[in-house]
């Protein structure tokens, strides 16, 4: 068994038209910059993959990430809990003139949903949004006196996904908070892609440290010294 | 005497309040605040939805690390005894009561406890982040606001007009005038600025202000 990919090009192969694509990360933190930044420019070479379902907690910042994908027009709708961020031009501007699609979901109904799909759970009840307008259209229950809201698992066909350790069985650890929506992410999708910063041998991250087990993940790359998407925008990265 | 209190001076009371032993949410901006003004000797842990227990406070210029980050995308420490987790657990901790207090910010608090703080309504991008599931799963929800709007008008209403963030869920609001338990579907006001009568206090409140006892005076150091 051996899941690493011998480059970035071939990690992101067969991510085509009109699928559904988890991207890790809490803003700048766990954003898988050299994938991202390889789909796009796979997509400005040949025009594909568009039409994407991109679904992460934000929906871009300044203009690299997951913003340029959107400026790319690779993105129809963004799956997000929070469409702001210190420069949200990319998205705002797409959505006030009706050019791209959003469906905001509370962010812990975000990570549920996406850990119910990995989990095999299609629906559960929470809490959240009961009685608020995103709650509307959607069943609700009493449970021991309380109301709650039906949600759906969220799937996705692919999950791109920042690393820092990754060994070739596909196990990994994350750097800090940049684990944040990762681990989920890589339950629920189809096929896994990992940018790793460093790809050890079998035994060579602590089976006690291993965040996301490999059966999880299908692919890896490995992309030494990553860029961080915050430390990019702060040297004005265009 | 000030007419009113600062925002510090809100987030200073509001602090006063933190237990002992407590986890806590501050919301991104305005309730961070609360944070500096702890209390000496009481140890309080602060939760971060993107994944951190027990972080600490901002670290100086150029010593950034942008994947060591609060809520509100900011950089942090973290203290000894600090913990990462993934965002289910994160939410895991909010929903499953985990937690004692969340703070958020609001636009409208009505006396039946529901809270208006993520929308303006058509014509902007909706965001909600992580609001709807701190209301619903800290034991204490709190709010700190000035008491009315920019415009003068009560931010302390019968019913909330603004889209909800959740139902009957807020337990006290710390504003700029007064502090207010919600109980039983009532304003109940606890402290007021001893500037301020009771009737002037209320022509600012749209919902009736119950008083329980005797009332607080509200004194606040300058901060």
């Amino acid at each position: 068994m051996n899941k690493v990919c011998p480059n970035i090009e071939d990690a992101i192969a067969d991510i085509e038209d009109g699928m559904s694509v988890m991207i890790g990360g809490f803003g700048g933190a766990g954003a898988p910059i050299e994938l991202i930044h390889a789909l796009v420019d796979r997509y400005r070479r040949t025009g594909s993959p568009g039409n994407l379902t991109v679904i992460n907690n934000n929906a871009g910042n300044g203009a690299i990430g997951i913003a340029a994908m959107i400026d790319a027009g690779m993105v129809a709708t963004m799956v997000c809990s929070f469409p702001r961020s210190s420069d949200p031009r990319a998205f705002t501007e797409k959505y006030l003139a009706g050019g791209i699609g959003l469906e905001l979901v509370p962010q812990g109904t975000l990570a549920e949903r996406i850990r119910a799909a990995g989990a095999g759970i299609p629906a559960f009840y929470t809490p959240t949004s009961y009685g608020t307008l995103v709650a509307e259209g959607k069943p609700v229950a009493e449970f021991e006196g309380r109301m709650y809201v039906q949600e759906r698992w969220l799937k996705a066909d692919v999950a791109l996904i920042k690393a820092e350790l990754a060994d070739r069985k596909g196990n990994l650890t994350y750097r800090k908070a940049a684990r944040n929506f990762s681990p989920l992410m890589a339950m629920a999708a189809k096929l896994t892609v990992v940018q790793a910063s460093r790809i050890v041998e079998p035994g060579g991250i602590d089976p006690e440290q291993v965040i996301t087990p490999g059966i999880f993940v299908n692919r890896i790359v490995e992309v030494a010294d990553p860029k961080q998407e915050e430390a990019l925008l702060r040297e004005g990265a265009k | 005497m000030a007419t009113k209190l600062t925002n510090a001076q809100i987030a200073w009371r509001a602090a006063q309040d933190l237990p002992d032993g407590a986890y806590v949410n501050l919301g991104i901006g305005f309730p961070e605040m609360i944070a500096k003004f702890k209390p000496e000797g009481r140890e309080v842990i602060y939760h971060t939805e993107n994944g951190i227990l027990d972080f600490g406070e901002a670290p100086p210029a150029g010593e950034e690390d942008w994947d060591l980050i609060n809520a509100g995308k900011k950089a942090v420490t973290l203290n000894p005894g600090a913990a990462f987790f993934h965002h289910a657990d994160s939410f895991a901790m909010v929903r499953g009561g985990h937690l004692d207090i969340a703070v958020l910010g609001a636009y409208e608090v009505a006396e039946n406890g529901d809270i208006a703080n993520w929308s303006t309504g058509p014509g902007s991008v909706p965001a909600v982040g992580g609001a709807m599931d701190l209301v619903h799963g800290a034991k204490q929800i709190w709010v700190v606001t000035d008491h009315v709007t920019k415009k003068g008008e009560p931010k302390l209403l019968k019913r909330c007009h603004l889209p909800l963030t959740g139902v009957g869920c807020v337990t006290t609001v710390y504003t700029s005038l007064a502090v207010v338990d919600i109980k039983g579907g009532r304003f109940v006001l606890r402290e007021k600025l001893p500037s301020m009568s009771l009737d002037e206090l209320q022509a600012l409140t749209e919902g009736a202000l119950a008083v329980e006892g005797t009332i607080g005076d509200l004194i606040v150091p300058e901060v």
